[in-house]
C-alpha cells in the first residue's frame, strides 16, 4: 500500500478537527472535533509503524506503542473535559463557549451576558 | 537511515512510483483502504456540520469505526480493537451521557456553530492544503509492505511494550489515576456546596467510573 493513502487520510482527519474546534459553538463538539484530531494523528503513527517496521533495522514498534499511549491520553482527556464541561454547566447554566467570556478583553459588551450568568449561578 | 535513503529514492524517481507500484493499479487493499477512508472522511465531515448535537456523536462513533477498520487493514489489529473498545466503546458513551447531561437540543440547533465559522473554513482548508501538498510530495513514491507477518499483532504488540515501553506503561497508568481522581473531584465539588442539585450532580461521576 502506498504510505500516501493513509498520510493523506490523516491530514484530512486532521483538518476537519480543526475545523470543528474552531467553528463549534458546544464544548461538547469542540472535545468531539479535539477527538478526531487525536484520532488522526494515531493513523499516522500507525502508518508509520508499519512503514517502518519493514523499512528500518530496529524501531522498538514506538508508532504503536505511542498510539496506544496516545488513546488513553485521550480517554484520560475527555473525561477530565467533560467533567470541566459539566461543572461550567452546573455553575452557569449553558456549555456554550461563545458566552463564556468572563475573562475576555476588549469593550464591555457583555453586562447583559455577565448578570444573566451570576443569576443563573446565585440559583443553581 | 533507511528513511533518508528512502526519501532521496523518492526524489531520484520522480514520476514513476517506486518499485513499480503506480497510482492508477491499485491493489485491493488500496481501494478497501480508500472507500473506507471516504467513509471515515465523509462522517468526519458530517460530524462537525450537522447541526444535530446527538447525531454528531452517532456519526462520530461511525468515524471513529471506520478508523478502525482501517487499522486492521494496515495490519495493526491490536490497535484496532483498542480503537474499537476504547473510543466506539467508552469515549463516545462519555460523550453522549455529556450531551445529555448538560441538556442538549434533540432536534436541530440553530446556533450550533459559532459566527467565525468562515475564518475556520479558512483555516482548515488551507491547512488542508499545505498538509496534502506537502505529504503527498513527500511520499509519493513510498511503499509499505503489507505481506509477510502482521507488524501489529497483540504478540508483537505486547512483546514491545512490555519489553521497552515498561516505564510509560507505568507512568501512564498513574496518569489514568490521577485523571479519575480529578474527574471526580471537579464533579463532586459542586455537590457539596449545593445540595439541592444533587439527582443531576451524583450522576456525573458515576458515569465516568461505569465508563471506565
Amino acid at each position: 500500500m502506498h504510505l500516501a493513502y493513509p498520510a493523506v487520510l490523516s491530514s484530512l482527519l486532521f483538518c476537519t478537527g480543526v475545523y470543528g474546534v474552531l467553528a463549534r459553538r458546544n464544548a461538547i463538539l469542540v472535545l468531539m472535533s479535539v477527538e478526531l484530531m487525536l484520532n488522526a494523528v494515531n493513523l499516522n503513527l500507525v502508518a508509520f509503524d508499519v512503514w517502518l517496521s519493514r523499512a528500518a533495522e530496529e524501531t522498538l514498534h514506538s508508532g504503536q506503542a505511542l498510539t496506544l499511549f496516545t488513546i488513553a491520553i485521550a480517554a484520560a482527556e475527555i473525561g477530565i473535559g467533560l467533567a470541566i464541561v459539566l461543572a461550567v454547566h452546573r455553575n452557569r447554566g449553558t456549555a456554550d463557549i461563545d458566552k463564556l467570556r468572563d475573562t475576555a478583553e476588549g469593550p464591555e459588551t457583555e453586562r447583559p451576558d455577565s448578570s444573566a450568568a451570576e443569576k443563573a449561578e446565585a440559583t443553581a | 537511515m533507511s528513511p533518508a535513503a528512502a526519501a532521496t529514492a523518492a526524489h531520484a524517481t520522480t514520476a514513476a512510483a517506486g518499485n513499480g507500484h503506480g497510482f492508477l493499479s491499485p491493489t485491493g487493499v488500496e481501494i478497501a483502504f480508500l472507500l473506507v477512508g471516504l467513509v471515515t472522511l465523509g462522517a468526519a465531515l458530517v460530524t462537525v456540520t450537522t447541526r444535530q448535537l446527538v447525531h454528531a456523536a452517532l456519526w462520530l462513533v461511525v468515524a471513529l469505526g471506520g478508523l478502525a477498520v482501517e487499522y486492521l487493514l494496515l495490519t495493526a489489529e491490536f490497535i484496532a480493537w483498542v480503537q474499537v473498545l476504547i473510543y466506539v466503546g467508552s469515549v463516545v458513551v462519555l460523550l453522549l451521557f455529556g450531551l445529555m447531561l448538560t441538556r442538549a437540543p434533540i432536534g436541530r440547533s440553530p446556533d450550533a456553530d459559532s459566527g467565525n465559522r468562515w475564518a475556520a473554513l479558512v483555516v482548515a482548508a488551507a491547512a488542508a492544503g499545505a498538509l496534502v501538498w506537502v505529504v503527498v510530495d513527500a511520499f509519493r513514491t513510498t511503499w509499505i509492505d503489507l505481506d509477510g507477518p502482521a507488524a501489529g499483532t497483540t504478540r508483537v504488540t505486547g512483546q514491545s511494550l512490555f519489553q521497552n515501553w515498561v516505564l510509560p506503561f507505568e507512568a501512564l497508568s498513574v496518569l489514568l489515576l490521577a485523571a479519575l481522581v480529578g474527574a471526580i473531584v471537579l464533579s463532586r465539588k459542586a455537590t457539596a456546596e449545593t445540595t439541592p442539585d444533587t439527582p443531576a450532580a451524583a450522576g456525573a461521576p458515576g458515569d465516568k467510573e461505569g465508563a471506565r
